[in-house]
């Protein structure tokens, strides 16, 4: 089977997706951030909505809401000293709120579990520069972001600017979501974030071990998962997640 | 002699209720100042004040080209985190240009054993992972080392060698050293200062004129059975 040139470049998107998902995934489960995943993803509705309403592309809107979103909960954990998983649960909510009151049934639905449709050379280009910016970031900062796991106190007399580090971060986790509105649809992009992390967390000894094996598992599901749906004909996002989940329940029987 | 750090006015408030208030001392470079008090009296809320990670009034100045080693008074780690003790100090040696072998250096000072560093942090005995924490925080040549309670949960012989590592920085590097601890007896021998931190007072100065039954009880609300021991251990 030859795959044509648009198959090509959607497969060199997904999988670098798949890597930034894999690498951010992992200290968004140890920063215990697995709920928060699935709530931030929903901040992309009314970034969604909106740009349907003015006609731009949803993946913008959703980048944009999204950004906007993590400033606004990094902002709120700052100034409340309310937990991330709290301000998160409130933000996300409104913006659920807002999202359904401007988004269509059918619209709210494509958004939320991804669509059809081949890629625009403008949403190839974003995909895989917002990929690689991610992919860089986390491997640039994972000591910073180790050592702010273990205590944020060590980090901040080891030179680290915790707060600037938290807020790169969830800058970071949040244009990971956007990446995954053109094909997995923001809920189900929170799932590939978070199902290959932790059965990373399960199954990996060391750091290098869970990054390993979280990058392996989600770029697996997203290849299989692919060709599965290619098979019978339908959407790839819940066959890629479908797939982490069964690897993930595989990861427990060690 | 110049000051490492020098606190003026200090005051931290959470809420409405003031921890800290109208604190002032300082700590000359090399010298060790050793922090007590009873539990509730702020000894932690000041090391975070001076680290910056809480908010504060009034002036704290570090000295320029200070770099802190910070042992915490406990960490909660969950078990089947897997970042492993070498994972942690390797983030460290990055962070602050250390080379291997500072940090070979770094634990051999605390007597941590290669075969430990494999292990996930979680799962370390409290001596183990304080060992670990004080080995972080030698990496990377600290010039300030601060120190909350740092033998807490380390056996008599771990105590010993930390006691010892602390007093050889200090004569050797020049070193300065603030530590929280209960161990009156240590703190009349090693320490340069002590302050005394209650809910109510402050008591500044040297181990002698600090440590005396009267300022203890005032400190603590009771009698502390305190004997200060000669060099011979008697």
């Amino acid at each position: 089977m030859f795959m044509t040139s648009p198959e090509i470049n959607s497969l060199a998107l997904s999988l670098t997706m798949a890597i930034a998902a894999g690498l951010v995934g992992c200290f968004a489960v140890m920063r215990r951030m697995t709920l928060a995943a699935d709530a931030i993803s929903h901040v992309a509705l009314p970034g969604i909505g909106v740009a349907l309403l003015l006609r731009i592309n949803p993946m913008i809107g959703a980048l944009a809401m999204l950004m906007l979103g993590a400033v606004l909960i990094w902002g709120l954990e700052r100034q409340t000293g309310i937990t991330t998983e709290t301000v998160t649960g409130v933000v996300f909510s409104v913006a659920l709120a807002i999202g359904s009151m401007i988004t269509s049934g059918d619209q709210l639905i494509e958004a939320l579990f991804g669509g059809p449709g081949s890629l625009s050379a403008l949403e190839l280009s974003l995909g895989l520069l917002g990929s690689c910016t991610v992919i860089l970031f986390i491997l640039r900062a994972r000591n910073s972001l180790v050592v702010a796991l273990v205590s944020p106190d060590i980090a901040r007399t080891s030179g680290i600017n915790v707060a600037r580090m938290n807020l790169l971060f969830l800058l970071a986790f949040a244009l990971t979501i956007a990446l995954g509105v053109r094909f997995l649809g923001v809920l189900l992009m929170g799932s590939l974030i978070i199902i290959p992390a932790a059965t990373a967390r399960h199954l990996a000894r060391n750091l290098g071990g869970m990054l390993a094996i979280s990058i392996a598992v989600a770029v697996a599901s997203t290849i299989i998962g692919t060709y599965a749906a290619g098979l019978v004909h339908r959407e790839t996002g819940p066959f890629i997640i479908s797939i982490a989940g069964g690897i993930f329940f595989l990861s427990l029987l060690t | 002699m110049t000051n490492a750090l020098q606190v003026d006015h200090l005051a931290v408030r959470f809420g409405t209720a003031e921890v800290i208030r109208d604190l002032s001392f300082a700590v000359p470079r090399g010298s060790s100042l050793a922090i007590i008090g009873p539990n509730g009296a702020g000894k932690t809320v000041l090391f975070k004040a001076l680290i910056g990670s809480i908010s504060y009034e009034g002036t704290i100045r570090w000295a320029t080209g200070t770099r802190i080693g910070y042992v915490p008074q406990k960490l909660d780690i969950e078990r089947d985190l897997p970042i492993t003790g070498r994972d942690f100090l390797h983030a460290k040696a990055a962070l602050a240009k250390a080379s291997d072998s500072d940090v070979a250096n770094a634990l051999a000072l605390v007597g941590l054993e290669r075969p430990m560093l494999s292990a996930a942090i979680g799962t370390l005995s409290g001596g183990q992972f304080q060992r670990l924490l004080v080995a972080f925080a030698l990496v990377g040549k600290p010039n300030v080392l601060l120190l909350d309670e740092p033998a807490a949960g380390i056996d008599e012989p771990g105590q010993e060698i930390l006691a010892t590592t602390i007093r050889r920085l200090q004569t050797e590097n020049d070193v300065t050293v603030l530590l929280i601890s209960h161990d009156l007896s240590v703190i009349y021998h090693y320490a340069t200062a002590v302050l005394c931190l209650s809910r109510t007072h402050a008591y500044f100065g040297t181990p002698q004129t600090v440590l005396t039954p009267d300022t203890l009880r005032k400190l603590y609300g009771t009698a502390v059975d305190f004997h200060v021991h000669d060099e011979s251990g008697n």
